[in-house]
């Protein structure tokens, strides 16, 4: 346990080197937030959709401008590119648990995005727009709701990566799954906003715990429980299948490279 | 130490025949590979690229499951106790880095300490020794993305002997360093085989680690095993000939009739004799006062046959 605690603390300090990529990234992040805003304001601008007024709107837009970053709602490289130049020999032998290590990592990521990607256009939004802020109770819940939608994505993100042992190339792998996210996930546009018949479909899949659950525990949609039920069940699904799917790799597949 | 019996390990490729069609086929990396290393011992595997060398190193330390035979490494079966053997083996591959890329030296020993869940004391010991040995001290500090190939490595070979490991295994430890370097670091390795009793199994193209670090030599070519023993036998019994090169004081013909000499070749005018024996016919010692019975020899070398022709007969002889 210690030592991936040491990882993630390690995982924190090496994003935390990139300070020119962090504020490269933060300015993109602002000005599509803004895009994002001036289309949904002019949507909204008649009268609310399905409850989202101008400051459920202004809300949704930066919150989830922040936690996209922190997230990460496309398919990274990193393990992919290890598979393929074949440095994951290093990986496989070490004595952790790979998922659980590159997970360790990745919570450090995270930690340095609510500072770096999160806090800034959250706050940006609360300053130039209305914004809903929810009630002090619902904190912690959204807290539990961002640490799920973190373990769901890094989940996925290591099936997408694993697959590159059988594919090699994968690049079409990861662009279809970059695209599936961000329109199921609730980036694009709220999930409320799809018609009746297509929410259960896509609150079945697992993109909208990824997203639009942590922004609904913020916004205080309904009730929270079956939202984070929902998110620890895919956390745990995904978690899994990845751990069969390294392990059928190991079996399997060559692992490249001399 | 390491207890390998009829080790085999298939690979299924596939290939595209037609628009649609795939064909798969079965390769195999490894074929029937047997041998045994005892603790302490200090072995080279060496073979022509592809062979199946790293394919073995994978299956040793656990990281492939071999699709049949046996195998053992310090006691137990690298693929079911994978973690328990990684805390106990070191490996280095020269081409890969275990290290963290973005921080520094120091950290990423930290880190490897927390990972193997190193005691501190031992540790520190450890560290300071390699640091000392090794001259890691100007560059401890450097992020590891900042240092040079021949630093990088020092730094490579100290993160795998941080746990303190009984068998250190290493994947061409010495590629694309320079003489110095490479020099540098084969001292320290023959230090740590010798005083330290630490088992090395070595997978080289560089003749020279094999000659420098490696009593004992094997030999695999597609998946088997040519040759297993010491360096000396394989050289006698592929490469029997060695080459006495003599200088002459003054030009002299007719030294291809002396006892024992198999073909000679004559450089400088006669100045400089290439006499070819075999330790089975003569001593080295009785052809050189053969030699001076009929000239004045100004000076002399015994030449024995380099490693790489040796791995290349046996190569041939297949």
């Amino acid at each position: 346990m210690r030592a991936y605690a040491r990882l993630a603390l390690a995982g924190f300090r090496r994003y935390s080197t990139y300070r020119q990529a962090m504020v490269a990234g933060m300015a993109t992040n602002v000005v599509f937030g803004l895009l994002r805003m001036a289309v949904l304001a002019v949507a909204v601008a008649p009268g609310p959709i399905v409850g989202y007024d101008i400051a459920t709107v202004a809300t949704y837009v930066w919150l989830g401008q922040g936690l996209m970053s922190v997230v990460v709602l496309y398919a990274d490289k990193h393990l992919a590119e290890r598979i393929r130049n074949g440095d994951v020999v290093v990986d496989l032998y070490r004595p952790w648990h790979l998922q659980r290590a590159l997970f360790a990592d990745d919570l450090g990521r995270t930690g340095y995005a609510v500072l770096v990607r999160l806090v800034p256009p959250v706050a940006f939004g609360a300053l130039f727009f209305p914004f809903r802020w929810p009630d002090v109770s619902a904190v912690p819940l959204f807290v539990v709701s961002t640490l799920l939608a973190v373990t769901v994505s890094f989940g996925m993100r290591f099936m997408v990566n694993a697959i590159t042992f059988w594919l090699l190339d994968n690049r079409g792998v990861h662009s279809l799954y970059t695209v599936t996210t961000w329109l199921l996930c609730g980036l694009s546009v709220p999930l409320t906003f799809f018609p009746d018949w297509a929410k259960p479909i896509l609150w079945s899949t697992p993109f909208p715990a990824m997203l639009q659950a942590p922004i609904d525990v913020f916004l205080e949609h309904g009730s929270p429980w079956p939202i984070l039920a929902n998110q620890a069940f895919w956390a745990v699904t995904v978690f899994v299948a990845g751990h069969v799917l390294l392990g059928r790799a190991v079996h399997k597949v060559v692992v490249q490279g001399g | 130490m390491i207890e390998v019996r009829d080790l085999r390990r298939e690979f299924t490729l596939t290939t595209k025949v037609g628009r649609f069609k795939r064909k798969k086929h079965t390769v195999r990396a490894v074929d029937s590979v047997s041998f045994d290393i005892a603790a302490g011992e200090a072995v080279g595997y060496v073979g022509p690229n592809g062979a199946g060398k790293s394919t073995t190193i994978k299956m040793l330390t656990g990281i492939l499951v071999p699709t049949s035979g046996h195998v053992r490494v310090s006691g137990v079966d690298p693929s079911r106790a994978r973690r328990d053997l990684a805390r106990r083996i070191g490996v280095v591959f020269g081409q890969r880095s275990q290290l963290w890329w973005d921080l520094p030296l120091r950290d990423s020993f930290d880190l490897l300490r927390a990972i193997y869940r190193v005691p501190r004391p031992d540790y520190e010991t450890r560290l300071r020794e390699c640091v000392d040995l090794l001259e890691l001290g100007p560059f401890l500090d450097t992020p590891v993305r900042q240092l040079s190939l021949g630093q990088r490595m020092r730094g490579e070979v100290t993160a795998a002997l941080l746990h303190g490991p009984e068998l250190l295994v290493l994947d061409e430890p010495t590629i694309g360093l320079d003489l110095e370097s490479k020099e540098r670091l084969r001292e320290f390795l023959a230090e740590l085989n010798t005083q330290r009793g630490t088992t090395l199994l070595l997978t080289t193209h560089d003749l020279d680690d094999i000659e420098r670090l490696c009593p004992r030599l094997v030999v695999i070519d597609r998946g088997t095993v040519l040759a297993d023993g010491p360096l000396d036998e394989l050289r006698a019994e592929v490469a029997p000939e060695r080459v006495l090169v003599v200088d002459l004081e003054k030009p002299t013909e007719g030294l291809d009739d002396l006892p024992g000499v198999t073909t000679t070749r004559t450089e400088l005018n006669g100045l400089r004799h290439h006499l070819t024996f075999r330790r089975a016919d003569t001593t080295a010692a009785a052809l050189i006062s053969a030699v001076a019975a009929r000239a004045e020899v100004h000076d002399l070398v015994v030449v024995e046959p380099e490693i790489d022709d040796v791995v290349r007969r046996l190569y041939a002889r297949r």
